[in-house]
This record gives structure tokens, sequence and C-alpha cells, in this order.
């Protein structure tokens, strides 16, 4: 494995029954990645993502983080090699405070002191603009704050690798702007696994893309050129897409 | 035109509850005989385990009274055995918490949803109704101690000074120890929501999956939070030994786990006083019930029940608390 490898995915397949959703992907991330799973529903791109956060367990193949195994690991585990989900419905303790939403998973790395806790949790109410939420309760929240206040609570543990799953989901296209000018500003501390549907918020992020089809990896490379690609056109964003109108 | 400027309404602090509380508990014995008064404290200690392992943490106990029969039985067991009451009163607790632990474990850590949760421990308070039950007859025995089937364990020592078996405590002195114990429980699990622990307990209860990916092991967390609440039901039960100086397999019967639920969801899940006053008021009730010809207390708890779920949904003391709440200010900053 390269020394910059620090995700690296070897045969993973996923099996439901008879249906079988995930089928042999292979696939490595270098440190400071930004990497997007894009592909048509039913693709297997976020069944393989729940894979790669230990939210499901591989029938079949191996999943190693900075070159160790999680087979076996309990979800809480991942997360605590330094591993930040974000899930695609917006996960949030919704009877407690924002503040106390960022507390709690800032508090979660026992190293920390109290006073460093708090520094986390102002450092990201300015970071993400929620200093006007902070006391309200996260089930109150519209839904671009939701996925706001928990894009806190996934970067308050200060992950290495940040798992966001469509992050621009439902967000209005200026919240769809700053999310993006967040997500890029990530790579400097993490490596960055997206999967998304918003082809636009794909082109403004991506540094590299993974299009995904029917379990496999189609195709793999800069987002240009995968997005270009006319088997991703064809299957992904339809073949009338490349006909003249 | 100048406007007079409102006087703030008093707020109501932590330490103001457990002052008025321990003031009720003070002046009780002038108004009602200790033996009801004893048997109503008993009954709010347990009703605040089964508050603390469900209204804060979460998960729904269908069979607290498996661990305050538990914690009964073990006090008569071991008090004919060892003769004092000091060390049956600590196993009886101990015994309660460490079968609470255990079943706990092996739920959390089994992944067991909550509707099977639900099912497993009332089974489990079953199987123990049934198996006690059925322990009539001279092989039934635990030492010196026979298990009496459906007659029960009469006769053991009661509570007594500790290290002076000679001087047993009965009457108000019972009621002064059951009073203490119950009010240092509450104070002890009021605070232990305040720390760090409660506020995770608090987040696991609202949203599991994000406490996990969190990194908090959501596992044992409830593990430990159900062992908590069945040390204290445990100790329900060895109180109540003392008092009825007898234990029967009622203890374990499904009677009173229901019973439990209910003075639980009538005083007001969700908090830890609530409960309390729930046991109080709904035992209160029943004993005055039982008194009277005509009246069946089935009937009347269960109307009183759906009574309050219709129009108290949060229960008895959230309803008075909100009557005592400041309004809140205005703005997006109004918070909790």
């Amino acid at each position: 494995m390269a020394a910059d490898t620090v995700v690296h995915a070897s045969g993973v397949v996923m099996r439901f029954g008879g249906v079988t959703a995930v089928d042999g992907v292979s696939l490595r991330l270098r440190r400071g990645e930004l990497r997007c799973l894009i592909g048509p529903n039913g693709a297997g791109k976020s069944t393989f993502f729940k894979c790669l956060s230990g939210q499901l367990v591989p029938t079949e193949g191996e999943i190693l983080l900075r070159g160790d195994p999680i087979e076996g690991l309990a979800l809480h585990a991942v997360a605590r090699l330094g591993v930040g989900i974000k899930t695609q419905v917006p996960s949030l303790m919704n009877a407690l405070s924002v503040r106390e939403n960022l507390w709690l998973s800032a508090r979660s790395l026992r190293q920390r002191s109290a006073a460093e806790v708090q520094q986390r949790v102002d450092e990201l109410t300015e970071q993400l603009g929620l200093g006007a939420q902070l006391q309200r309760d996260a089930g109150a929240l519209a839904h671009g704050q939701r996925q706001m206040v928990e894009l806190g609570v996934v970067l308050a543990r200060n992950p290495w690798l940040v798992l966001l799953d469509e992050p621009a989901g439902g967000l209005t296209r200026d919240e769809v702007h700053r999310m993006a000018e967040l997500v890029r500003a990530l790579t400097a501390q993490a490596t960055v696994v997206v999967v998304e549907h918003d082809m636009n918020f794909v082109r403004e992020i991506a540094d590299t893309v993974t299009a995904f089809h029917r379990g496999r990896v189609l195709a793999e490379g800069t987002a240009d050129a995968v997005l270009s690609d006319e088997r991703v056109r064809d299957v992904y964003l339809g073949r009338a897409a490349k006909e003249p109108a | 035109m100048k406007r007079t400027p409102t006087p703030p309404r008093a707020r109501l602090r932590p330490w103001h509850g457990f002052a008025a509380t321990a003031l009720l508990l003070a002046l009780a014995p002038l108004l009602v005989n200790d033996f009801t008064l004893t048997l109503l404290a008993i009954y709010a200690l347990l009703a605040l385990s089964l508050a603390f392992v469900w209204g804060i943490g979460g998960v729904l106990c269908f069979g607290q009274a498996a661990f305050y029969g538990l914690g009964a039985y073990t006090y008569a067991v071991v008090s004919i055995n060892m003769g004092g009451s000091s060390v049956a009163l600590l196993l009886g607790v101990a015994v309660a918490g460490a079968a609470a632990l255990a079943l706990g474990s092996m739920m959390f850590y089994g992944r067991i949803g909550d509707v099977y949760l639900g099912v497993i421990t009332l089974v489990f308070t079953l199987l123990l109704f049934k198996y006690v039950s059925s322990t009539a007859g001279s092989a039934y025995a635990i030492g010196q101690a026979q298990l009496g089937g459906f007659n029960g364990i009469p006769g053991f020592p009661a509570l007594n000074v500790p290290g002076l078996p000679d001087q047993p405590v009965y009457g108000l002195g019972l009621y002064a120890v059951v009073a203490s114990a119950l009010l240092a429980c509450w104070g002890l699990l009021r605070w232990l929501c305040q720390t760090a622990f409660g506020r995770v307990l608090a987040g696991v209860r609202e949203n599991e999956l994000r406490a996990e990916l969190s990194g908090y092991d959501v596992r044992l967390i409830k593990t430990l939070t159900f062992g908590l609440g069945g040390a204290v039901a445990g100790l329900a039960g060895v109180f109540f030994a003392c008092w009825a100086e007898i234990v029967t397999p009622e203890v374990f019967s499904l009677g009173v786990s229901a019973e439990i639920i209910i003075w639980v969801l009538v005083g007001g899940l969700g908090t830890l006083w609530g409960p309390m006053l729930g046991a109080v008021l709904l035992g209160a009730l029943k004993g005055w019930l039982g008194t009277q010809q005509g009246l069946d207390s089935g009937v009347v708890m269960g109307l009183l029940l759906m009574a309050v779920v219709l129009f108290l949904p949060r229960g008895v003391l959230p309803a008075l608390l909100k009557l005592f709440r400041r309004p809140p200010p205005e703005g997006p900053a109004n918070g909790r």
C-alpha cells in the first residue's frame, strides 16, 4: 500500500439475501483527497459508503483505514479511529440544543479538557455560523440548518476521514454554495468522501470521482473525465443528455 | 409613558426541589401514619428506579418488578442465614443490580430492539414469578431459608441498627431510613443527570445512531443505566421486605410491573420527581380504594390512566411545572 494511502477497500461485496448491492468494489484514497461517489439510485454507492463507515459489514472483501482492518469493529470503535460520518437524513439529538449536540460530539475525545471542548464548540459555532441557533433545540431547526449542525457535529471530533452522505440534499442554492466551500476547506485537515446526486455540487468540490453502476465501479478519475465519460452519461445522466435537443 | 417593570417570577432551582422534598418527607408523619408513609416512600423509590431507566435512559423496562423482587427475596434469605440486616441489605441491592447488569448486557450487546427488550424483561419477571411460586416444600431452601412457594418467606429479621442486631428499626424509624434513602437516591440520580455521563445518556436516549457515530459505546452506557436502575429497585425491594415482614412471589407479579409503569406515566416521563409523585398519589389512592366497597380499584386506576394520557399526556409534574415557568424570551436564541 502506498505511503499516502489512508483508505484501502479491496473486493468489497455486500449481499442482502439474493441481491448483490455492491459487487467487488476496490478503492484507494490518498491523504487529503476529496472523492465523490456518484451513480443512479440503486447503483450501490450508499451501501458501499455504509461499509466504509462501519454501518454495514461487507459479505466479502476488506477495508483498511490507515492500514488497520475495520472488520469486527463496532460503529463507535470505527468512529474512535478518527472517522466522522454524516448520514443521508440529518441525524441529530433533537430534544437537545445545538450547543449540546456540538458539545457531546466534541467531548467524546477523551484526551480533551473541558476548556478544549468548549473552545472547539466555539470554533465550530463561528466557522459554521451557528451562533443564532446555538440555544435552540436541534429538532426545531429548518433542514438546511440541520445539515449545517450535523456537519458541525461531525467535525467536532477533528476526524482525519470525513464521510458525507448527500450533504447538499435539500439545500437552497446559496446553502449549496456555502456547503461546497466548507467541504472544500476540509481537505486541509482530512480525507473526504462525499456521496452526492447534485452534479453541480460535485463539479464544484471534487478532486476525483468514482461512478457506480449496478454495484460496480463504472468509471474513476478526475471530475471532468468521469462526468464527460460516455458510459457515465448513459447510465447516470441518461442517454438523452448527449443527444441534441 | 414610563412602563412599570414587571417583577421577575420566582425561578425554580434544583436545590429548591430538594429542600422542599426533604421538608415534605419530614413533615408527612404529622399528617399520615408512618406505616402507610413507609410504603408510599418505598413505592416512590421503585418509581424513581424506572424513571431513571426509562425517562432518562430511554429504556422501557416491563420487568422492573424482577429487580424489586430479587432485592426483597435476597434480603429475606440472607438475613435468615446471617441473623442481621446490614449485609442482607447490601446483598439485596447488589444481587438486584448484578441481575440487571447481566440481563442488560445480554440485551444491549445483543442489539435487541426496543419491542423485544420489553418482551424479554416482562418474560424475565414472569419466569421468576413462576419459579418462586413453585418452590413449596423443604427441598427448596437456601441455607436455613425455606423459599415457601406461594406462601413466601415470613419471619426473617427486621432491619436493625448496623452492628446491633438486637436493636430493630421499625415504625417511624423505618420510615426515616426509607425517606432518607429515597432522598439520597433521588439526589444521586439527579446529580448524575447533570454530569457528563448524564448528558451523554440524554444524547443516547435522543439518538443512538448519532451517539455511536460520535464514538460513544451505547451498549455500555445503556447497560450501566439499566444496572443502576435495577440496584435502586432492589433497594426498594429490601425496604418492602422490612416493611411487610414477609416476601411472597407477588413482588414479581405482572401487576407490580404494570403499576410501576403507570406511576411513571402519570407522574411525568422524563422527570425524576414526577414518577415519585405519581407513585405516592396512586399508591395512596389504591390504598383508599381498597377500603371502599362498590369501587373496583382496577377500574378506577384504568380510568385515571386514560384521563391522564388524554388530558395531561406529559404527566402531572410537567403540567404543574408549566404553571411556574417564566414565559420564554422572544427571539431565536430562546431555548431550553
